[in-house]
C-alpha cells in the first residue's frame, strides 16, 4: 500500500524526536552509572563498609565507633613560610574533633580497633575550614580506591559465623604486596589503652602553597606528647568495651591533652600519590603548633556527630595532592554522610512518634 | 494586523541557550560526580558549586526579562490541553531552575559544609547546621534534578514537535541568537491526508 508523503514525513519527524529524546535519556543514565553496574561507585564502597558486622544505620560507615572532643589548635607561626592558610598564622583556632576506631560496627569493643583515628575541623576567623582525618598507622593499607574496595569486601562479616572469612583476607593480602608495610605495623606496633598516647598521620600527601605561590608537597601528623604505655592485646580484651573513651574522659579531668602538629616536607623523589609508602625519616619536619584537647563528649549528641570530616575540605593555602585516594575519600565520605543523616533524621522522627527522647 | 512579536527578544534567546547549555552540563555533572570515586569527583564538585550559583543568578535575571518582555503568543490553533501543557511545563521549568540551586545551597548549609565557590570565595550558609534538615534537602536535590531533566526532555520533545511536525513557528521563536533575523520562517506543516 503506497504511503502518502505526509505520513512518511510524519514518521521520520517522530522518529527524529524519539531518537533525540531517547538518546539524551540514555546519555544521562550512562553518566549516572545506571547502565554499567561494574563501575566502582561511592555507593558500592559504602555498601561494602556497612557489611562488617553490627548495625551501622545512623553511623559513619567506617570508623563507626567514636567520641567527640573540643579544643584549640595553637599555631606558632612556623608554618607561615610554607602556606598562606590562616591556621598557620600565630593564634589559637577552635577545633571540633573525633577519636574513633577503624571498624564498621558502632558497637564493637574498643579492643577490636587495630587502627585508631583522629579527625579535626579547625575554623578560622576568615570563615575557612581545615578538615583532616588521620590514622595512627604510619602508612595506609592500600594505594587505590579499587584495592580499598577489595580489602573491604574481604573484611565482610559472614552472618553465619559472625566473623570475616579468614581466607578472604589472606587471598587479598597475597595479591596486594603494597599492604606489607601496613601489615608489618599492625603485627608489631604496641597496643595501648589510650587515644592520648597515639600519634596520628595524614597518610595522604597534600600541597602547601606559600605567599610566593610555591607548592610544597607535605604530609602532617599529630604527634602525641603523652608517653606511650604499651599493653598486651589480651589485657585490652579484659577492659570494658569502651575503655578508650573512659580513659580519655579520665585524663581530661586531670587537664588538657596535647599533640604537636608536625609537617613533613617531601623531597622531589618522594611519592605523593602512594599512601602505602613512608617517606625517609630524615625529611625536614616543621613543628607548626599544638593541638590542645580540653573536653570530650559522647558522639550521640556531641558536636562532632554531624560533621563530615572530608579531608579535601581545605582552606586557601592547602591543596590536595595527586593521590587518587583523596577524591575517593571525599566521594565515599559524602555518600556515608548522606546516608547516616537521612537515617538519623528518620530515626529521630520515629523516636518522636513513639514518645522516646 | 497583530503587533505581537513572533520571536523572543535577542536577550531572551541568549539567556535561553546559554542556560540550556549550563543546566544540561550541570545535570550531567551532578549525576556523574555522585557515582564516581575517580579523581574526576573532586573536579566535578568544584565546578558544580559555582555553576549552580551562576545559574541561579541567570534565572533570576531571566525571570525579570520574561516578566518585562513577555513571550510570543502560542499558535491560535493549539488545543486547550496543549496550551495548558505548555504553560504548566514552563512554570515547572522556571520553578525548578530557581529551586535547584537554592536547595543545593540550603543542603550544603544544613550539612555544615563551607560553601566554596572559588579559592577563598565562600557563600554564607542559608540554613543552620542540622543533620535532619540536610537529609531532607539532600534527597530533594536528587529527585528535583531527575524531575528537571524529565521536564527538559518533555520540553525538547515538544519543541521538536512544533518545529518538525507542526512547523508552526514556535521553535523558530527561540532560534539561536545567530540565526537569521527578521520574520520567522514558517514552512508548511505536516499533516496526514
Amino acid at each position: 500500500m503506497p504511503q502518502s508523503p505526509g505520513l512518511k514525513q510524519m514518521v521520520g519527524a517522530l522518529a527524529a524526536i524519539g531518537v533525540t529524546v531517547g538518546g539524551s535519556a540514555a546519555a544521562f543514565a550512562y553518566t549516572a552509572g545506571w547502565l554499567n553496574p561494574g563501575r566502582l561507585t561511592p555507593e558500592r564502597i559504602v555498601d561494602a563498609l556497612g557489611h562488617r558486622g553490627g548495625d551501622p544505620a545512623g553511623h559513619r560507615r567506617n570508623h563507626s565507633k567514636g567520641v567527640c572532643f573540643t579544643g584549640t589548635l595553637d599555631a606558632n607561626g612556623a608554618g607561615t613560610r610554607l602556606s598562606t592558610a590562616r591556621v598557620f598564622a600565630p593564634g589559637s583556632y577552635p577545633v571540633i574533633g573525633r577519636f574513633a576506631i577503624a571498624v564498621g560496627n558502632p558497637a564493637a569493643p574498643d579492643s577490636a580497633g587495630r587502627v585508631r583515628s583522629m579527625a579535626i575541623r579547625v575554623t578560622t576567623s576568615d570563615g575557612q575550614e581545615w578538615r583532616s582525618g588521620m590514622n595512627n598507622s604510619p602508612v595506609f593499607v592500600v594505594s587505590t580506591p579499587q584495592a580499598f574496595y577489595e580489602a573491604t569486601l574481604a573484611a565482610a562479616v559472614d552472618p553465619a559465623t559472625g566473623k570475616p572469612d579468614p581466607q578472604a583476607n589472606a587471598r587479598f593480602v597475597a595479591t596486594h604486596p603494597e599492604t606489607a608495610a601496613f601489615n608489618q605495623w599492625a603485627k608489631t606496633a604496641p597496643w595501648t589503652t589510650s587515644f592520648a598516647d597515639q600519634s596520628y598521620n595524614s597518610l595522604n600527601a597534600f600541597r602547601l602553597i606559600d605567599a610566593g605561590g610555591n607548592s610544597h608537597a607535605v604530609r602532617w601528623s599529630m604527634q602525641a606528647t603523652t608517653p606511650m604505655q604499651p599493653a598486651a592485646q589480651a589485657q585490652l580484651a579484659q577492659l570494658g568495651p569502651d575503655f578508650l573513651s573512659a580513659d580519655l574522659e579520665q585524663r581530661l579531668q586531670a587537664g588538657p591533652l596535647r599533640w604537636r602538629l608536625v609537617v613533613t616536607l617531601a623531597a622531589p623523589s618522594d611519592p605523593t600519590d602512594d599512601a602505602t609508602k613512608a617517606w625517609p625519616a630524615d625529611r625536614e619536619q616543621v613543628d607548626v603548633g599544638t593541638l590542645v584537647i580540653r573536653a570530650a563528649q559522647d558522639e550521640a549528641d556531641g558536636p562532632c556527630r554531624d560533621i563530615n570530616f572530608d579531608p579535601t575540605i581545605l582552606p586557601t593555602g592547602i591543596e590536595i595532592s595527586d593521590d587518587k585516594l583523596l577524591p575517593a575519600r571525599s566521594s565515599a565520605y559524602a555518600n556515608s554522610f548522606d546516608r547516616r543523616t537521612v537515617e538519623l533524621g528518620l530515626g529521630s522522627r520515629a523516636a518522636a512518634l513513639e514518645g522516646r527522647p | 494586523m497583530s503587533t505581537a512579536p513572533q520571536r523572543f527578544s535577542p536577550i531572551q534567546r541568549l539567556l535561553h541557550w546559554s542556560m540550556a547549555a549550563a543546566i544540561l552540563v550541570m545535570l550531567f555533572i551532578g549525576v556523574g560526580m555522585v557515582s564516581t570515586v575517580s579523581p574526576r569527583y573532586w573536579t566535578l564538585v568544584s565546578i558544580h558549586r559555582p555553576l549552580g550559583i551562576a545559574i541561579l543568578v541567570l534565572v533570576l535575571l531571566r525571570l525579570g526579562v520574561r516578566l518585562r518582555h513577555g513571550a510570543p503568543p502560542l499558535p491560535a490553533d493549539l488545543s486547550r490541553w496543549q496550551k495548558l501543557g505548555a504553560k504548566a511545563s514552563h512554570l515547572a521549568l522556571y520553578g525548578l531552575m530557581i529551586a535547584m540551586p537554592l536547595v543545593g545551597w540550603a543542603m550544603q548549609s544544613a550539612g555544615g559544609y563551607p560553601i566554596v565557590l572559588f579559592r577563598g570565595v565562600q557563600l554564607p550558609p542559608i540554613l543552620p547546621h542540622d543533620d535532619a534538615l540536610y537529609g531532607v534537602f539532600r534527597i530533594a536535590h536528587s529527585w528535583l534534578a531527575y524531575l528537571l531533566f524529565a521536564t527538559i526532555l518533555a520540553h525538547l520533545a515538544a519543541a521538536l514537535f512544533h518545529g518538525l511536525v507542526r512547523r508552526d513557528g514556535v521553535l523558530t521563536s527561540m532560534a539561536p541568537i545567530l540565526a537569521t533575523s527578521g520574520h520567522a520562517v514558517v514552512p508548511k506543516r505536516l499533516t496526514l491526508k
